[in-house]
């Protein structure tokens, strides 16, 4: 015991002659403050876009009615005769396009991801997974252009229509564009699923699918909800694609094959011409402060879902 | 290897001696993980409603060779297996027998407590459910019967619903034991299934054993050699993926023929 003290100390002793330049108390307090610099910057820059956001959409409602803005059946901002500044058109298109996404996206995710991680080899599932994820890296204006192109024209003969660029169009952009993430995460919550949850489910003479269904699924439900959840907040901000592929046309949508105009695709359009400072301007701005308060209604919810099926399942 | 197929007519002692019929049989059975060759021709009668153990030093493939009965191995990739397991007379690696149909017969209970993340009367009922069983007073009774059958019921039947990750480490083992009895096997499989339980219990899971037998042919794998020797009637001692000695427990424990036998269970190695 003694000797190991003594060359502990020897040890210390030759730790200091090497002369630091700072002492190891006064290094980790440096190290403390630039992380906790970094985190109060991120917060601030947040804080920041959120003040912006709203002290440049408050003035809007000097001129627009909170009521008529939110329940206003028409966009016109640039009108001779009234400008109207109703942005239900909007929030519709905006719900249809991503609902749209989210009813393809979500069971072609869970199946892809179920697929992954339960049936397919280890070899196949090392190739595919990258090429899944790398999907997500292709830029939105290409997506867009092949919407154009593509699905577009295929739209337009399947259903006999002038042109392809409608909502439905747009939900089938945005659900290849939220699929990545959907399957990527769903399949990363099946994957760790614990393998003993499956040999229980089929020494219990379950097959392969009802393991998956009835077993795999639910206790991985978290991710999955999480995975979607993730999937909608793309959808829903996603602005390039939806603005090439919808038609933008600033009116009521009547169906999923006519052409929608979304919260983000208006203000993509109308915010470069626009004159600064006028009402129109402003109203932009409310319009984005609109569509920051439905994404957090959505981490909201999807956050109290997890947070109370942990609680059953903990 | 000596012949360890058990002679039962030649048995003197009558302690234990079944003489009910033969409801399993093992033929030349050999298994390999890749080229690795875990269980050497093997050869075993297991008569019905006995209990039996299967002891030896690890490695030594009793685990494999218990996951055989239900095929539970060939979820791995790059195993192969020759010889025969007859269970009724039955080959259980007949191309013609769906592996599901098999793993119904014969149940099983793993090492660990392996509970679904689900309502503890929704773990009992899986296996009706993936059965096709629709009819809720038939589910409901037959839960019932399998908390009852594991001896869980009255500790349970206040709070079925409740998570099964709220019970205690020696009730989830009973709810999987419950679990495995809903769809009533015809052998039970049970690996170390009291190895990470206090002693109270694993008297518990061991009572229970006893019970069970009257109904069930059982075959438990374990580590803890006064466990083997207070619940089976018979012993299989394993050693490097061969059958040394299977005989009468009481034989196995008293008055092995193997001097390997006798190094073992008297604890010498291990």
């Amino acid at each position: 015991m003694i000797h190991f003290r003594k060359t502990f100390m020897e040890l210390n002793v030759s730790v200091k002659e090497k002369k630091r330049f700072l002492s190891s108390a006064v290094q980790d307090k440096i190290v403390h403050y630039i992380f906790l610099l970094n985190g109060i910057f991120t917060v601030i820059i947040l804080i920041g876009i959120f003040a912006l956001l709203f002290s440049t959409a408050i003035p809007t409602f000097k001129e627009v009615d909170l009521f008529g803005f939110l329940a206003g059946l028409e966009w016109n901002p640039t009108s001779y005769v009234k400008e109207q500044y109703g942005i239900v058109p909007m929030l519709v298109s905006t719900f249809m396009v991503t609902l749209g996404a989210l009813a393809i996206a979500i069971p072609i995710g869970i199946g892809a991801a179920a697929y992954l991680s339960d049936v397919a080899s280890p070899k196949v599932r090392e190739i595919v997974k990258p090429v899944v994820e790398l999907l997500a890296g292709i830029p939105s204006v290409v997506i867009g252009f092949l919407g154009i192109v593509i699905v577009g024209p295929f739209l337009a003969k399947v259903f006999g229509l002038y042109n392809g660029l409608n909502a439905l169009n747009g939900s089938i952009l945005l659900a290849v564009m939220a699929l990545p993430t959907i399957i990527s995460i769903s399949e990363d919550a099946l994957s760790s699923v614990p393998q003993s949850y499956d040999q229980a489910s089929l020494a219990l003479g379950a097959s392969k699918w009802q393991t998956v269904v009835r077993v795999k699924i639910p206790a991985a439900l978290s991710g999955i909800i999480a995975a979607c959840m993730l999937g909608m907040g793309r959808a829903i901000g996603e602005t390039m694609t939806v603005l090439m592929a919808t038609g933008c046309a600033p009116a009521m949508p009547e169906s999923f094959l006519g052409p929608v105009r979304t919260l983000t695709s208006t203000i993509a359009i109308e915010l470069g011409e626009v004159a600064y400072n006028t009402t129109h301007y402003y109203a932009l701005f409310a319009v984005g402060l609109v569509l920051f308060i439905i994404t957090f209604i959505v981490n909201f919810i999807s956050d109290t879902i997890l947070h109370r099926y942990e609680k059953v399942h903990r | 290897m000596v012949d360890s197929i058990v002679d039962i007519k030649t048995t003197t002692k009558a302690d234990k001696v079944s003489t009910n019929q033969i409801k399993i049989q093992v033929k030349h059975f050999n298994f390999y993980y890749d080229t690795v060759q875990a269980l050497k021709n093997i050869q075993m009668d297991i008569r019905m409603n006995t209990v039996v153990g299967i002891i030896g030093p690890s490695g030594c493939g009793k685990s494999t060779f218990l996951r055989c009965f239900n095929r539970m191995n060939d979820t791995i990739n790059g195993i192969r297996y020759e010889g025969v397991i007859e269970i009724d007379g039955r080959n259980i690696f007949d191309k013609t027998l769906d592996v599901v149909d098999l793993r119904r017969e014969v149940g099983m209970v793993f090492q660990k407590s392996n509970p679904f993340p689900k309502s503890i009367f929704e773990n009992v009922a899986y296996g009706l459910k993936i059965n096709g069983i629709k009819d809720q007073n038939f589910i409901a009774e037959r839960v019932e019967y399998s908390l009852r059958g594991a001896a869980l019921w009255d500790e349970v039947k206040d709070r079925l619903n409740k998570s099964a990750f709220a019970l205690s480490g020696g009730q989830q083992q009973r709810l999987c034991i419950a679990r495995a009895l809903a769809v009533e096997p015809e052998v039970l499989l049970l690996d170390e299934p009291a190895s990470a339980l206090d002693p109270i219990a694993t008297a518990k899971v061991e009572e229970l054993i006893h019970e069970l037998k009257k109904k069930y042919t059982i075959l438990i794998v374990t580590h803890n050699m006064q466990q083997a020797a207070r619940v089976s009637d018979y012993t299989a001692f394993f050693m490097m993926g061969e059958l040394k000695e299977y005989d009468v427990t009481n034989k196995i424990f008293t008055n092995p023929k193997e001097k390997i036998t006798e190094d073992y269970v008297t604890g010498r190695f291990g």
